[in-house]
Parts: C-alpha cells; sequence; structure tokens
C-alpha cells in the first residue's frame, strides 16, 4: 500500500484475526438496540424490562470476554 | 439541619482511621519513594486483587455515587446511561490496555504523553496530550471536593472560619484536604491502595444494606418504579425524522466510557499493575462495580418514592446542592443513625481516594512531559519525584481554591468540557497502540476535535452536552463528544494522507511491534 512516493512503515504488530474477538462486539450490539429494550414489560420483581435488561447485561459482559481471555491463554502458552 | 451525634462520630472515627492507613501507606511493600514510578506508580507492582480495589475505587468516585442517582432522581431514565457506560468499558480495556501496558513497561513510560512522545516522535503533539489531560482532571478533583461538601452539610457540620483573602471556609472541608495532601505527600500510590480498599468494603455494605433496607421499608421494587412518574420511567421513543433520545443515551455512553480511559487517573490506576495478564483478568472481575453502581443509580428512584424532597429538615440541603441530596436525605431518612455515619464515611472517603490518585497523576504528567521535557532536561531522579509531589499538591489547592471561591456549577460544567476535550486525545493514545497516523495530522485533529467540541457545548449554553445535528433530514441528538471525535478523526486521516502525498519526511517511532504483546 502506497501513499504517493513515500512507504510509511507501520510497526505495530498485525497477527491474524481470529473470530472468537467477535465475542467482544456482542455486548456493544445489546445495548446500542435501544428501541429493543426501551420497554416497561416484561417486569422482574417489579423492575421494567428497561432496568434488568442492562443489568443483566453487565455480567453477560463479563461472561463474554471470558472465551477470548481463555482462547489468548491458549495461544500464549503455545508461543515458545 | 443537623445529624445526630451517633452519625458524626461514627464518621469520624472511620475517616480518623482511613487517614492513619494512608500515612502508615508508605511502609506497606516499601519501595524508595525519591524515584517517580515508585511514588507515582507503586512500583508497578500491583497484582489482580490490589488492581481490583485501585482501579474499582479510581473510576467509580463519589462524585458518581452522588451525582448518578441524582439524575435518575430529576430526569428519570436517562440517568440509567451510566450502566451502559461502566459496563462497555471493560471489552476496550481488555483488548486495548494491555498493550498500552506493554509498550509502557518495557519503554518505561508513566503517562499516556510519554508513550505518545515515543511513538510518534513529535514534541508538540505530547504536549498537547499532557496539558489536555491536565485541564481535563483539575475539575473532576474539585468535583470530588464537592462530594465531599455534600456530605459534610448532611452532617450538619457546618463549623466555618474566616480566612484572610479566601474568605468564610469550612472547617471540615480543610481537614479532610489536609488529610488528603498529607497522605499523598509521604505515601504516594501506595496509601492510596490501601485506602482503596477500605473505600470498597464501605461502598460495598452501604450498597448491600440499601438495596435491601430501603426497598423493603417502601413496599418491595414494585412500589418504588410505581412511583416515578410514567414519562420518566422509559426514554421518550423516536418520532419522524430523528433518531431519538436512545441515540443520544448511546452516544453518551460511548463517549464516557473512552473519555475514562484516557483520563490521567486511569492511566496512573492501569500503569501501576503488575503484568498484562493482572489487566485482562480485571476487565473480566470490575463489572462487579458496574452492578453496584447500577444498584446505586436506583438509589435516585427510591429517593423519588421515599418522598424525600418534600420532607422539611431536609429542604435547606436541596436548596444547597439540588438533586445531589437526594442521596444523602435518604441516607438519613433510612438509615438508624450510626449506619448513615457509616455510608456517609462511604462517600467521603470515596471522595478522597480518587482525589489523590488524580492530583498524583497530574504530578507525573507535568514533571514528565513538562518539567523534564521543557524545563528542566538533565534533572535527577529524585528531582523528579519531588516536582511531582509539589505539582500534586498544588493541584488539590488549585482544586480547593475553586470549590471555595467559584460556584459548584463552574466545576460541573468544566468537568463537561474536560470529557469532551480528553476524548480528543483518542486517535494519538488509543489508536495510536494500533495504527499510527501522522502526528501533525492528529495534532491538527485534536485542535478541530477540541474546537468543535467546545463550541457545541457553548451553543448550548454549557447545560448540555447532547447536540442535536442535522444531516439529510434527519435530527441526530448526539454526544458532543463523538461527533467531535468523528470531526477529529476525519481530520487526522486526511491531513496524513496529504503528507504522505507530499512526501513530508516521517518522524521517529522509538517502539517496535514486539514492545505491544
Amino acid at each position: 500500500m502506497s501513499w504517493g512516493t513515500h512507504v510509511y512503515e507501520d510497526k505495530a504488530p498485525r497477527r491474524k484475526f481470529s473470530p472468537v474477538y467477535l465475542f467482544l462486539l456482542i455486548p456493544y450490539i445489546a445495548f446500542a438496540w435501544v428501541p429493543f429494550y426501551n420497554r416497561i414489560a416484561p417486569e422482574i420483581f417489579g423492575i421494567p424490562f428497561f432496568y434488568w435488561w442492562q443489568m443483566a447485561w453487565i455480567i453477560l459482559t463479563a461472561v463474554c470476554i471470558v472465551p477470548v481471555y481463555l482462547w489468548q491463554e491458549r495461544r500464549d502458552g503455545d508461543r515458545p | 439541619m443537623s445529624a445526630s451525634p451517633v452519625t458524626i462520630i461514627v464518621f469520624i472515627a472511620l475517616f480518623v482511621f482511613v487517614a492513619l492507613l494512608g500515612l502508615f501507606g508508605s511502609r506497606w511493600r516499601a519501595g524508595d519513594l525519591s524515584q517517580l514510578h515508585e511514588w507515582g506508580l507503586g512500583g508497578r507492582s500491583f497484582g489482580t486483587l490490589i488492581t481490583w480495589f485501585l482501579l474499582g475505587g479510581d473510576l467509580y468516585t463519589a462524585y458518581t455515587f452522588i451525582a448518578v442517582p441524582a439524575l435518575m432522581f430529576g430526569a428519570g431514565a436517562a440517568g440509567f446511561f451510566a450502566v451502559p457506560y461502566a459496563t462497555l468499558m471493560y471489552p476496550l480495556l481488555f483488548l486495548a490496555f494491555p498493550r498500552l501496558w506493554s509498550v509502557a513497561s518495557r519503554h518505561g513510560y508513566i503517562t499516556a504523553a510519554d508513550f505518545v512522545r515515543g511513538r510518534f516522535g513529535h514534541r508538540g503533539l505530547a504536549l498537547a496530550v499532557a496539558v489536555t489531560g491536565l485541564v481535563a482532571v483539575m475539575p473532576y478533583i474539585a468535583l470530588q471536593l464537592v462530594g465531599m461538601q455534600v456530605v459534610i452539610a448532611a452532617l450538619g457540620l457546618n463549623y466555618n472560619i474566616t480566612v484572610p483573602l479566601l474568605g468564610t471556609v469550612s472547617v471540615p472541608l480543610i481537614s479532610a484536604f489536609a488529610v488528603l495532601a498529607a497522605f499523598t505527600y509521604t505515601s504516594g500510590l501506595r496509601g492510596t491502595a490501601l485506602i482503596a480498599v477500605v473505600k470498597d468494603l464501605l461502598v460495598y455494605i452501604t450498597v448491600l444494606a440499601a438495596i435491601i433496607i430501603i426497598p423493603a421499608q417502601l413496599g418491595g421494587y414494585g412500589k418504588v418504579f410505581a412511583s416515578v412518574p410514567p414519562a420518566q420511567l422509559l426514554l421518550p421513543p423516536a418520532q419522524g425524522h430523528s433518531l431519538g433520545a436512545g441515540f443520544g443515551y448511546v452516544t453518551l455512553a460511548l463517549g464516557s466510557l473512552l473519555a475514562l480511559f484516557l483520563y490521567p487517573h486511569s492511566v496512573t490506576g492501569i500503569l501501576s499493575s503488575s503484568s498484562r495478564n493482572v489487566i485482562r483478568r480485571n476487565a473480566i472481575v470490575l463489572p462487579a462495580y458496574s452492578i453496584a453502581l447500577a444498584l446505586i443509580a436506583l438509589l435516585g428512584f427510591m429517593a423519588i418514592a421515599a418522598g424525600v424532597k418534600a420532607m422539611p429538615e431536609y429542604a435547606e440541603g436541596f436548596k444547597a446542592f439540588g438533586n445531589n441530596f437526594a442521596v444523602p436525605a435518604l441516607f438519613l431518612h433510612m438509615f438508624p443513625a450510626w449506619f448513615a455515619g457509616f455510608a456517609f464515611a462511604a462517600i467521603a472517603i470515596g471522595a478522597l481516594m480518587p482525589a489523590s490518585i488524580m492530583a498524583i497523576a497530574c504530578g507525573n504528567l507535568f514533571t514528565r512531559n513538562i518539567f523534564k521535557e521543557y524545563l528542566a532536561p538533565n534533572c535527577q531522579p529524585q528531582t523528579e519525584a519531588k516536582v511531582a509531589k509539589l505539582v500534586a499538591f498544588i493541584a488539590k489547592l488549585g482544586a480547593l481554591f475553586f470549590v471555595l471561591e467559584l460556584q459548584t456549577s463552574y466545576a460541573i460544567q468544566l468537568q463537561l468540557l474536560g470529557g469532551i476535550w480528553i476524548c480528543q486525545t483518542l486517535p494519538a493514545v488509543l489508536i495510536g497502540l494500533y495504527w499510527r497516523l501522522d502526528p501533525r495530522g492528529l495534532l491538527a485533529g485534536w485542535a478541530a476535535g477540541i474546537g468543535a467540541g467546545t463550541w457545541m457545548v457553548a451553543e448550548l449554553g454549557f447545560k448540555s452536552s447532547t447536540y442535536s445535528l442535522h444531516i439529510l433530514g434527519w435530527t441526530i441528538p448526539c454526544y458532543a463528544a463523538i461527533s467531535a471525535l468523528v470531526l477529529n478523526l476525519i481530520v487526522s486521516w486526511v491531513v496524513t494522507l496529504i503528507l504522505r502525498a507530499a512526501s513530508v519526511a516521517p518522524t521517529r517511532d522509538e517502539t517496535v511491534a514486539e514492545d505491544y504483546v
């Protein structure tokens, strides 16, 4: 890839992308989809959907990070 | 308005205990505190558990604990943006910040501006990042003192003295300030980390008690939500050609989380950990604080249900602090006297501890990126540490002066602007970890972002930060930090392309690929 005559060297390392990183995208979709969760019903213990959906995603976000953590752990363990 | 003596005694006892803990913190895992990285980063020695306490105490400040429920109390659902904000920061922390940790420990970087200086080889850009950090974090320290003021007022400790030049000052506030200054100076980040452990325990116990005791007295969560005006229970739905309040809600959460990790005190907290794995593990366990934050946000609704605003005994507090008095009033009304003292200590110590890290971060930034870079390039490590301690003190003094002499509303407005400004360092710091745009392009983008962001907030009369853009007949309510950041990225990229096309000589990058992994 060349811009004009000078080729810039980008020294940050590129690793092969693994689909496991897509897990990290899920929480952003869950919170960005406001029209879906901006509603009262169904309620749990009198707590409207808007509130418990977002609170549930606090925990689910941590859960989404776990597979990526384990995957990186295995990858780095294999490295000499 | 005065709290019961029991409340005040419990409060003072806990406060004194924490002050002593902070002062003796220098002996804990003692290091050579005349070195800047020992004083200002705790020797990069903190493991998973201490980092969990430190970052938790650092990111979830007392002001958050007062302001978020205050927003729920006044505006309803919109205040719940704190939940996506405090949750969506963790995938980002997990992904990007181990890279920053690696490159920083390899090259001895202490601040984000240190990294920018090394990565881009451009002094102007590093200075811009450092100054943005300093300017943005100062009003944040001031807001911690505001949080302290609210607690002092709720306790009814109105002991004022008249000081020449300063006028009337509150004795409890000055005492708290003296404690803060003393332990930051002597112990640095070690003392702060010890206090963080106590602070977080106090906060968790308070939250647990609050979510069990208060709804039980109010007749359950159903009753609490039923007492909120129906129009405030949800975000207003989008109408016609508008993306609606939901878009503003999401961009506010997104911009706030991007800003949070760029603040100097967050960088200090992250870099003090002992390995990149500590950061990765913390991204999984830190959300525990976000659960606490969500429950604290709901305290705003409980204050509505309890009807504290109509009670004459709290009228004075609401008059002085507005909705920020909702949580203290709720605690005074609902908790037994001794436990109210416990809860107020949690808030006050929750203000002290982040204020200390913020002041340390100011010291690190000024010393490394202004003093050593421009004023005394050949200074000794001991001088570095001395200057940092002094600057940390001056930063706190400035914040105190701010709170005493100017209206609280100025601190809040400046904090609002600070969040927008600090976001404009993202292309250099965060994106810089992956891609290297031209530093001159980044500087132009930074200037454009700061200018546009400030202009949008000025247009809104410094009252709000959600500016509605009108594009192709659509109305897009967007957090100004995000729209300014988009402009910033476009300018940075376009200028980079132009410079490359014109074959302008590139600047030097002292980091190599292996430094980041």
